[in-house]
């Protein structure tokens, strides 16, 4: 952890002779990195503190309520209950790696947009992470299917969430994604 | 429209500094002089103003940027606000970026003068008093580009127009704001308030609109507070005293000392002779790191032996028990009810909130009584977002980032803390992750600024979810009792409310007669409307932390009223519906004790909307149940209609319809979002949360024992009806939370027979079933 913070906080760091770097390699958004530090360092601190990747959310210590979810190997994740050593190889997703390199926003967030289905936001990214792991194993979900994401929200987005949903469903069936 | 989410830091501070710095002064193009220099006369501004204060930027390539001064915290103001302004401009709303101002304050003679006037978010103030002031600042902006191509021109201004964002000539040529930016910064203010636009030309307002940071909160783009670093901050984390008047008894820090990357392990009190929300809530000890991990892990290193102070021999059971004395006395419950009505009358209220007509007189005289008795718990805040702020206090300049409901207080307690001036203080206030009253306190502030203090070095101070659920300023549990008489004629001629509750306001300075106006409101349904009509609250004594909370005292109030009006309609076996209407009648306005007035044809009107909607007319033939609720409060109507079934014990919200009437709508979107919003707020509460006390402490510590409620749980989706309207815009951010509860239950009884007259309901409902 020290060490990959003083990379990130200073760059001359990543000069000083040192042994061979041990650390886990995972590639986040379809980036690779290596991380040297306390390998039970849950991958959420990571994210935030070293990466600054910030859209994946604290929300509780483990997992409950969604707002730290993030794509493992296409599989949703409790970002704050996964330690790095468990993460070696793995490709990671996050929100911020949602959308196409140009900017464009993937067909699931454009309905978040379309649908307004934001309270105050903190859960967002949570619920975007959970939406696309449910419509990549159910294309065209029912309600019920629906109703097993996991997230929580205190604004009540989820009425707004679940339009978005099927409004993503139908652009991606569509060909617009 | 895009949101300015994306400058780098060190532009967008530049940038607030430069509007900081220009108080009273309307900024047409920073890079230009400055058309407010000039004095602007008080009274076009509005009494919350001191000066017009920096709302609006037009630049010369057309661009407009509009400031949102409150906070935003998942309401909508950010997008609602400067809509309002930018109307009135009539700016093109695609040109228009939004900034969160942050807190405005400059020094006058070391007293604060607040230059942006109101700056309070998530109380539903906002729009209500942006309706006066924004508007006029828009207004101004419109005038002086007309002035400017007025004098371009040669053509007096009362022959020109706006639209777009341009100035269109008698001819039809257009002239874009942002060639008239410089000269229009140069021009003399009125003199006179510039009149605002009347509604037929309002482009924006009415319009729906999706929230200005929906791309970049999609993205994860979207900074938060607990998303900001300074570079060499480090992280603070707390474990907090059980008990508020606790102490710590014994301690042992070798471990968590021992941790890679631990600082210093601290201890911080509360100061004595403060408010609670000025002050840290409890005693903690705080472990410093370099990293959040680090942290964590000491933190669970801590050896800690806290000895309880006297809140430490209170629990919810026996406030419950105590309140229920109060207003319901146990020895005299098997004697009837005439019995009790004497033994409670023995228990002199603590206050007398209203008594019209003559309540136990006209009682004896009744055909028919109904009694009730309605128990609704302790409630958390929960934010999505846990308490946190970054806070940096150097020699002479003191700057934090703080999701804060209102900067101003904040400034207050970080002021008390460094001694600074008022403008060596800046508070950055980005989206905030949830409100609901939390933020109105700012215990989490000072401890910041207390830790950056201790520490020499800038402290980002996060609680973990387990502290912010132990530790907070919790909604009160209340018991009431109500009574009604009716007469031969079936109309209800007494109402007698006994509502015991341990205030919210309690030892946070507000006067002992007036600790009830957290709790019950004069003029709550049906006072106004029942000739004999009497309001009594009973204090509760206690230690256990309270403050506001989203909808107080409405929340509760309408849940044991619009309950208790659905048992009337049961005791007399008639239509609920119909009871309401003719408890309501005619269309008139009632009087509302300390002036104003409310509608019930306005009440009636949300009514019957929502059972057109939901198909009233087979309330009695449906297997499923349907309930319903109404509530007025600030100048708003609210009615909620909710149908239910149930499959074994497995309860469905099959349908929610809303309908509400807010006067002027600002933004439909945005409202219908917070309407939608509210309701599944207020139906997760009614379903599963309670927060008890066992030895003064919180017994639920996560999400696991305090569960919000599932998508599963909740309907999928709710049906709002918007009543247009052309009155001055009421406060809508927590309109929907009082109705949702009441209506649920009254379902819920219509579909299983079980009357829910303690919440959690879904508790209650699985025992009585």
């Amino acid at each position: 952890m020290a060490q990959a913070q003083a990379l990130a906080s200073n760059p001359t760091s990543s000069i000083t002779p040192e042994k061979v770097r041990d650390g886990i390699e995972v590639e986040i958004n379809g980036r690779p990195f290596r991380h040297t530090g306390d390998p039970d360092m849950p991958l959420l601190w990571y994210l935030r503190d070293v990466l600054r990747l910030t859209g994946t959310k604290y929300a509780s210590d483990h997992g409950l309520g969604g707002a730290d979810l993030v794509l493992v190997d296409k599989k949703p994740v409790s970002a704050a209950s996964v330690p790095m050593h468990e993460l070696a190889d793995k490709k990671v997703t996050t929100v911020e790696g949602l959308a196409a390199a140009d900017g464009k926003l993937h067909p699931l967030q454009q309905a978040f947009v379309d649908e307004d289905a934001i309270g105050c936001g903190y859960c967002t990214p949570g619920w975007l992470i959970a939406s696309l792991d449910l419509l990549n194993r159910h294309p065209q979900p029912s309600d019920d299917q629906i109703d097993q994401l996991p997230n929580l929200c205190r604004c009540g987005c989820q009425t707004r969430v679940r339009r978005a949903i099927k409004r993503a469903s139908a652009a991606m069936a569509g060909g617009h994604a | 429209m895009s949101r300015k989410n994306t400058p780098a830091l060190p532009q967008r501070r530049r940038f607030l500094q430069v509007l900081a710095g220009t108080a009273g002064a309307l900024i047409v193009g920073v890079r230009y002089a400055e058309a407010g220099d000039a004095p602007v006369p008080p009274a076009m501004l509005g009494d919350t103003l001191y000066g017009l204060g920096a709302y609006v930027r037009i630049d010369a390539d057309g661009n407009v940027l509009i400031g949102a001064r409150d906070p935003d915290t998942g309401t909508g103001v950010a997008t609602a606000l400067p809509r309002i302004l930018a109307d009135e401009l009539d700016a093109d709303w695609a040109r228009v970026s939004v900034v969160p101002l942050g807190l405005g304050v400059e020094n006058g003679n070391g007293e604060p003068r607040w230059i942006y006037g109101h700056q309070v978010g998530g109380t539903g103030s906002s729009i209500p008093a942006a309706w006066h002031d924004l508007r006029q600042a828009g207004a101004l902006a419109r005038w002086l580009l007309m002035q400017a191509a007025a004098r371009r021109l040669g053509v007096p201004a009362d022959r020109l127009r706006t639209q777009g964002g341009a100035v269109i000539s008698p001819d039809g040529r257009r002239f874009d704001y942002g060639s008239l930016a410089e000269a229009a910064s140069k021009v003399a203010p009125p003199t006179a308030p510039v009149p605002v636009k009347t509604p037929d030309r309002y482009t924006l307002i009415g319009q729906p609109a999706g929230d200005v940071d929906a791309r970049a909160i999609v993205t994860g783009q979207a900074q938060f507070a607990i998303d900001n670093y300074f570079g060499d901050a480090l992280v603070a984390v707390l474990v907090h005293c059980p008990w508020v008047d606790g102490t710590l008894a014994d301690k042992d820090f070798h471990e968590a000392e021992a941790v890679k990357g631990v600082v210093k392990i601290v201890e911080l009190k509360p100061e004595p002779g403060l408010l609670p929300g000025e002050t840290p809530l409890a005693p903690s000890v705080a472990v410093l790191a370099e990293d959040t991990w680090s942290a964590l892990q000491a933190r669970a290193k801590l050896k800690l032996e806290w000895k309880p102070g006297p809140s430490g021999s209170e629990s919810s059971a026996a406030l419950e028990q105590q309140a229920n004395d109060l207003v319901n006395p146990r020895e005299a419950t098997a004697k009837g009810a005439a019995a009790k009505d004497a033994a409670a009358r023995d228990n002199t209220p603590t206050m007398r909130v209203r008594n019209d007509g003559d309540v136990d007189g006209m009682a004896k005289k009744a055909a028919r009584r109904v009694d009730a008795t309605y128990v609704q718990p302790w409630l958390a805040h929960a934010t999505a977002e846990p308490m946190n702020c970054l806070a940096r206090v150097d020699k002479d300049r003191a700057v934090l980032v703080a999701p804060t409901q209102a900067p101003q207080r904040a400034w207050s307690v970080v002021q008390r803390l460094t001694g600074f001036k008022p403008d060596q203080i800046e508070i950055r206030v980005p989206r905030v992750g949830g409100g609901y009253g939390r933020r109105l306190d700012h215990d989490f502030v000072a401890e910041a600024v207390m830790l950056a203090k201790l520490a020499d070095r800038p402290v980002r101070l996060l609680w973990t979810r387990e502290e912010d659920l132990a530790h907070d300023f919790y909604r009160p549990a209340s018991v009431h009792r109500l009574s009604a008489t009716l007469d031969r004629k079936r109309q209800i001629v007494t109402w007698d409310q006994r509502m015991a509750s341990a205030s919210a306001l309690a030892r946070r300075g507000t006067p002992e007669q007036r600790l009830w106006t957290s709790e019950v409101d004069v003029n709550q349904l049906p006072a106004g409307l029942v000739p004999n009509y009497r309001s009594d609250w009973y204090a509760l004594q206690s230690a256990l932390p309270r403050g506001p909370h989203r909808g107080m005292p409405h929340v509760s109030n309408a849940f044991a009223v619009e309950s208790f009006v659905d048992e009337i309609a049961n005791a007399l076996k008639e239509d609920p519906l119909v009871t309401r209407l003719r408890l309501l009648g005619e269309a008139r306005e009632v009087p509302l004790q300390g002036g104003g007035s409310f509608d019930t044809g306005r009440l009636i009107n949300v009514l019957k909307l929502v059972a057109d909607r939901i198909e009233w007319r087979n309330w009695l033939r449906t297997v499923n149940g349907l309930g319903m609720a109404c509530w007025h409060m600030d100048g708003a109507y609210v009615a909620h209609a909710i149908e239910t079934s149930l499959q074994g014990e497995k309860l469905n919200i099959e349908r929610v319809v809303c309908a509400v009437d807010v006067g002027r709508v600002i933004n439909p979107l945005g409202l219908e979002g917070q309407i939608a919003g509210a309701t599944l707020d207020a139906l997760s509460a009614a379903l599963n949360l309670a927060i008890t006390f066992k030895d003064g402490q919180p017994q639920q510590r996560s999400y696991k024992d305090y569960p919000l409620a599932s998508m599963a749980q909740l309907p999928d989706a709710v049906d709002v009806i918007i009543v247009p309207g052309d009155r001055d815009p009421a406060a809508a951010s927590f309109l929907a939370m009082p109705t949702a509860a009441p209506a649920l239950a009254n379902a819920v009884f219509r579909v299983s027979a079980v009357r829910v007259r303690r919440l959690p309901l879904m508790k209650g409902l699985l025992r009585l079933l």
